[in-house]
């Protein structure tokens, strides 16, 4: 080909581009055509890897490594929890293979963005995986939309940290390892209560957040029961999770004596700092998403003095299991930050597991709706118990609630000091 | 006393949308695009300064000179690779672009910076300011907010009409055809807005840090919004209409929140900038364009 | 063939959009039925219908129509939300799934198709880069009120609350939208062929009004507002015909969508959805309603089939976007492929030209 053909070819391709815009969307409709056709053929080719291995039950997996899915979000709003439950989930494998001395359980985590729609689709990657046992969802919503899906499909599911009792109702194979959200609110108020921490209380929520409200409704059910008197209640949303000064100004202004604040330690983080600024200290009393305060890179600790919170897990306790799963975890992340309750949560789930399957001799051989239906009747049972990081002896009743003690703790010099001594 | 607190909060808040909304107003008054990845560059103007003053140990001040140039860098690669070859696009095809760029920044920090929330230790070490026998706290942030917002103003306001460079970014906002035959170079006027914009969008990145001492990933997009209807709500294209705007916004956020209720207060906000744009249809000083037949 | 070649451009590439449709469905149900295809791409089909239906919806209002919505997704969480309290509440009456799930799509366009219009009234005197600030507004109010809204049922009927469950006053019964929670144990009605019937008749809607009287007059709107207007056409009332249709449509896909799910938040419908379904639009074409249904299927599919990578997947995902629109609008890339493409033409000239007549497009940009 001459130079001179490409150059007036490349003259008339230059007029027709300036003259027709439909250019544009013709090649990507092009583009787009042979894209999909792509990936049409590349699920295509997954799904036969995965008929194999669902019509042969597992036949794949002869090295008799069991397959725990994981399923939270890497990546998005929500990431920090994801995150936490993946890496915690992961020191639990880990472990567990070392001390057998061989693969007893392969983790496959997928990343779901926080959002229902792609954790289903992420459960759906995890079955053309050969998923055995799910470990998750992090966050509620997705977590009952998944839960539907793996009572279906008669998947055993343990969830590190959903916590709406919608994601164990009407459904015998989902089990939580953290506490419901209603049972942590009335917890709370009467932790409160007996411990005498404050008689005014008021309340910042996120009315965006399940977590939080679920944890608000439990509270206010039995307060005023208990003797508390909710002198104000504020929220906030995730859209607004910037400046409090109104939420605690009303506080302020109402006298009260004690802040609950049913949140994460993110936005707790800016309540403190917010609080300090104008002046007004009351005690401040959080839930289990407070954990965390303390490890956040660059925070002020001395803000978080006196702070009370309701934790299962407490990353500076002095146990060999605790010392030793920081110190796995804080390797395995490589960011030398602590491990939060989150991750504390995924470790004891993979652990229960594996206690559960051990007691039961399953095998990665076992059909997945079968080993199913044992660790259900197996967690179900109530004489099943595990001691873990997030608690001592714990059971779990038929619905799938854990039952486990609260730790309560008080920040002092920078460190959680028990308050239950 | 519970008014004036709120009212001085308000316009603290308001300030850091004023300056957020001033590099959205700039870029959409030359490139008429809107620029959705503005609240990312925030972002990482916030975590260039954390890291500036935390892992290097650097002074505030030398921390915030950081930033401004890494996030000016920032805009002008961004801008050179991302927009410059859709100039003639047409706009929402820009836009798209800019959802683009605004989601790989947000990814890049999260695999760079990890999920967890940094605190972000105020560039301000000065105690608060007591007054009324302790009834009014004014933090030392909430007062250099203002007077930063008040001083980029000013300074932007100079820059745009007293120097060349700045006539000839409101020659080429105004007709960008006839400022080319005038021997502007249309290119790097825009390149340079860009290069502007991002630089404020460093500083109020470290203001939003300040005075909201928690960093993540996400930290810019939700302030970025808002600015972005601040800059609308004031006229979008006008300079001081984006500083009235943020000023005004942060001043409805907090009084809906304190007076009505904080349940609604984001409603209310968007319902109020709805309200003023049905009564004027380009914004509190924006110009109204005659269309002509 | 011949046939088909001598039908009006218009027609023939209508035939061709519903074609693709059809043989799309066909070609899944047969790999289904054969068991060919992952758990993963069936779990997929529901939500790609109900995008593509939200494509080809917002496709009325931003190709059509010209106007930038930036709050779509607002009008597919009102269709979400009362598509599903309609399908709660029938569905411990109804046994039959079509009609329930029928009814509740109805309902659930209707109600969006109201919201469509309160919010079209005002947004309408507006143009531009305002009228897209005050759509991306109300997506953000209604996204509030949701997370403020619970409803209820029990024996006596509906309750609703905007402040907490416990003010429902609720004896016994379910609890179906709980504010920020949002709905959960939802009867998941939706199914694939549900989704294929919902495409068809959004199609048929859209095209039908695009080729009609009215489709030309908002057509006519767009591309000259003056000229059209001093022809006697009734700007506000066409533009706003295509907004609500618009709006009603994006509800019946948004219930379809909640419907295909146990749970579903308020949450969910954010700006970022808004924006995800514009760039589908924006990728396909604008006014292009084949680009668009195709660049939604696309786009839902491919962060999917990225999940190899692991954690740099959305990283991938949004330098591909990048990349694309990079390399549809840019002129120079444009030349260059133009010559490609001339040279392929050249060569297997049958063929391109096969491909070329496909390629036909309803564009009327």
């Amino acid at each position: 080909m001459s130079l001179s053909r490409i150059v007036v070819r490349y003259v008339l391709a230059k007029e027709d581009s300036m003259t027709n815009n439909g250019m544009s969307r013709r090649s990507f409709v092009t583009l787009s055509g042979i894209v999909a056709a792509g990936l049409g053929l590349a699920g295509c080719g997954g799904s036969n890897q995965s008929a194999g291995s669902s019509g042969g039950s597992s036949d794949g997996s002869a090295a008799g490594a069991i397959k725990i899915g994981g399923i939270g979000p890497v990546t998005g709003a929500t990431a920090i929890y994801g995150n936490a439950t993946k890496f915690g989930a992961q020191v639990a494998v880990d472990l567990i293979n070392k001390e057998a001395g061989s693969t007893v359980f392969e983790l496959n985590w997928q990343d779901d963005e926080g959002d229902p729609e792609k954790a289903v689709n992420a459960y759906n990657t995890l079955m053309d995986w050969g998923m055995q046992v799910l470990v998750g969802t992090t966050t509620t919503t997705p977590c009952v939309a998944v839960a539907s899906k793996t009572s279906t499909d008669r998947v055993f599911e343990l969830t590190p940290s959903a916590s709406s009792t919608d994601v164990t109702a009407g459904k015998d194979n989902v089990f939580q390892m953290c506490f419901t959200d209603p049972n942590q609110g009335e917890k709370s108020a009467e932790y409160i209560a007996k411990k005498n921490l404050g008689k005014k209380v008021a309340i910042i929520y996120n009315n965006s957040d399940a977590y939080s409200t679920g944890i608000y409704n439990g509270f206010t059910k039995v307060a005023s029961g208990l003797g508390l008197e909710v002198v104000s209640t504020q929220t906030f949303t995730d859209d607004s999770a910037q400046d409090f000064s109104v939420q605690l100004n009303d506080a302020k202004s109402k006298g009260a004596d004690l802040v609950f604040l049913p949140i994460y330690y993110t936005p707790a983080s800016l309540i403190l700092q917010q609080a300090k600024n104008m002046g007004f200290a009351p005690k401040f009393v959080g839930c289990d998403g407070m954990d965390g305060i303390l490890t956040v890179q660059g925070f002020d600790t001395s803000l978080a003095e006196g702070l009370v919170l309701l934790t299962p897990f407490v990353a500076s306790a002095t146990d060999e299991n605790t010392v030793n799963f920081v110190k796995a975890y804080k390797e395995l992340t490589g960011t030398g930050e602590d491990p939060n309750q989150f991750a504390a949560d995924a470790f004891d789930c993979v652990y229960a597991i594996y206690a559960a399957v051990k007691a039961e001799n399953i095998s990665a051989t076992t059909p997945t709706a079968d080993m199913c239906n044992t660790l259900l009747k197996t967690f179900g049972s109530g004489t099943f118990t595990y001691s873990g990081l997030t608690g001592k002896d714990m059971t779990w009743s038929s619905n799938g609630e854990v039952s486990k003690d609260p730790k309560g703790v008080v920040i002092k010099n920078g460190k959680y000091e028990s308050l239950d001594a | 006393m519970g008014f004036l607190t709120n009212l001085i909060n308000g316009i603290s808040l308001g300030s850091v949308y004023a300056i957020i909304a001033l590099g959205y107003t700039m870029v959409y008054g030359i490139a008429k695009m809107l620029n959705f990845a503005h609240g990312d560059v925030i972002m990482v103007g916030g975590y260039v300064c954390f890291f500036a003053m935390g892992s290097l140990g650097l002074p505030p001040l030398v921390a915030v000179l950081l930033a401004v140039i890494a996030c000016t860098c920032l805009g002008i690669v961004v801008e050179r690779l991302a927009y410059k070859p859709l100039r003639e696009a047409p706009s929402l095809a820009v836009l798209i672009t800019a959802i683009g760029v605004s989601y790989f920044l947000q990814n890049s920090a999260l695999l760079l910076w990890g999920a967890d929330p940094k605190a972000f230790a105020s560039v301000v070490p000065l105690p608060s300011l007591t007054l009324f026998d302790g009834q009014l706290t004014i933090s030392s942030v909430t007062i250099v907010t203002i007077l930063v917002a008040i001083g980029v103003m000013v300074a932007l306001t100079l820059f745009t009409t007293k120097t060349k460079m700045g006539k000839a970014m409101r020659a080429c906002s105004e007709d960008k055809g006839a400022a080319q035959l005038m021997g502007i170079n249309v290119n790097s006027t825009i390149s340079m807005v860009f290069a502007i914009g991002s630089g404020l969008a460093a500083i109020a990145g470290v203001l939003l840090c300040s005075a909201y001492p928690t960093l993540v990933p996400t930290t810019g997009s939700m302030p970025g919004i808002k600015a972005f209807t601040a800059a609308v709500l004031g006229g979008i294209g006008s300079i001081p209409g984006a500083a009235l705007g943020g000023v005004l916004l942060g001043i409805i956020e907090i009084f809906a929140k304190a007076y009505i209720g904080t349940q609604f207060a984001d409603a209310i906000v968007f319902a109020v900038l709805i309200v003023v744009l049905l009564i004027r249809p380009a914004g509190l000083l924006g110009k109204e364009i005659r269309e002509k037949v | 063939m011949e046939r088909i070649k001598n039908l009006n451009k218009t027609t023939r590439s209508n035939i061709i959009t519903f074609a693709i449709v059809i043989v799309a469905f066909v070609v899944m149900q047969a790999l289904i039925a054969a068991h060919a295809v992952s758990h993963s791409i069936i779990g997929l089909l529901v939500p790609i219908c109900a995008y593509v239906c939200m494509s080809i919806s917002l496709n009325l209002v931003v190709g059509i129509s010209g106007e930038l919505s930036l709050g779509h997704a607002g009008f597919m969480s009102v269709g979400a939300f009362s598509g599903l309290v309609v399908a709660s509440y029938l569905n411990a009456s109804i046994n039959s799934v079509p009609l329930c799930l029928f009814v509740s799509i109805v309902v659930a366009g209707i109600f969006a198709a109201i919201a469509g219009f309160l919010v079209g009234l005002p947004v309408m005197r507006l143009r531009g880069d305002y009228l897209a600030i005050v759509t991306l507004a109300f997506g953000e109010i209604i996204k509030n009120l949701l997370n403020n809204l619970y409803v209820g049922m029990d024996a006596k009927g509906l309750h609703f609350s905007m402040k907490s469950a416990q003010a429902l006053g609720m004896d016994g019964g379910k609890i179906l939208i709980e504010g920020p929670k949002g709905a959960v144990g939802i009867p998941q009605l939706s199914s694939f062929v549900a989704g294929f019937i919902l495409i068809l008749f959004t199609l048929i809607v859209v095209l039908n009004l695009v080729n009609s009287r009215t489709g030309r007059a908002i057509m006519a709107v767009r591309d000259n507002r003056i000229a059209a207007e001093s022809v006697g056409i009734n700007v506000t009332k066409y533009r706003l015909i295509a907004f609500v249709v618009s709006a009603a449509l994006a509800g019946m896909a948004g219930a379809l969508y909640a419907m295909n799910f146990s749970s579903i938040a308020p949450k969910k419908f954010d700006f970022n959805t808004s924006i995800l379904v514009l760039v589908f639009v924006v990728l396909g074409g604008m006014g292009n309603i084949r680009g668009g249904m195709i660049a939604a299927a696309v786009l839902t599919v491919l962060p999917e089939q990225l999940r190899f990578i692991g954690d740099y997947r959305m990283l991938i995902y949004s330098v591909v976007l990048i990349g694309v629109m990079i390399v549809t609008n840019n002129p120079k890339i444009q030349r260059v492929l133009g010559d490609f493409k001339e040279r392929f033409r050249r060569r297997g000239n049958g063929a391109a030209q096969e491909v070329d007549s496909l390629e036909g497009g309803a564009s009327d940009e």
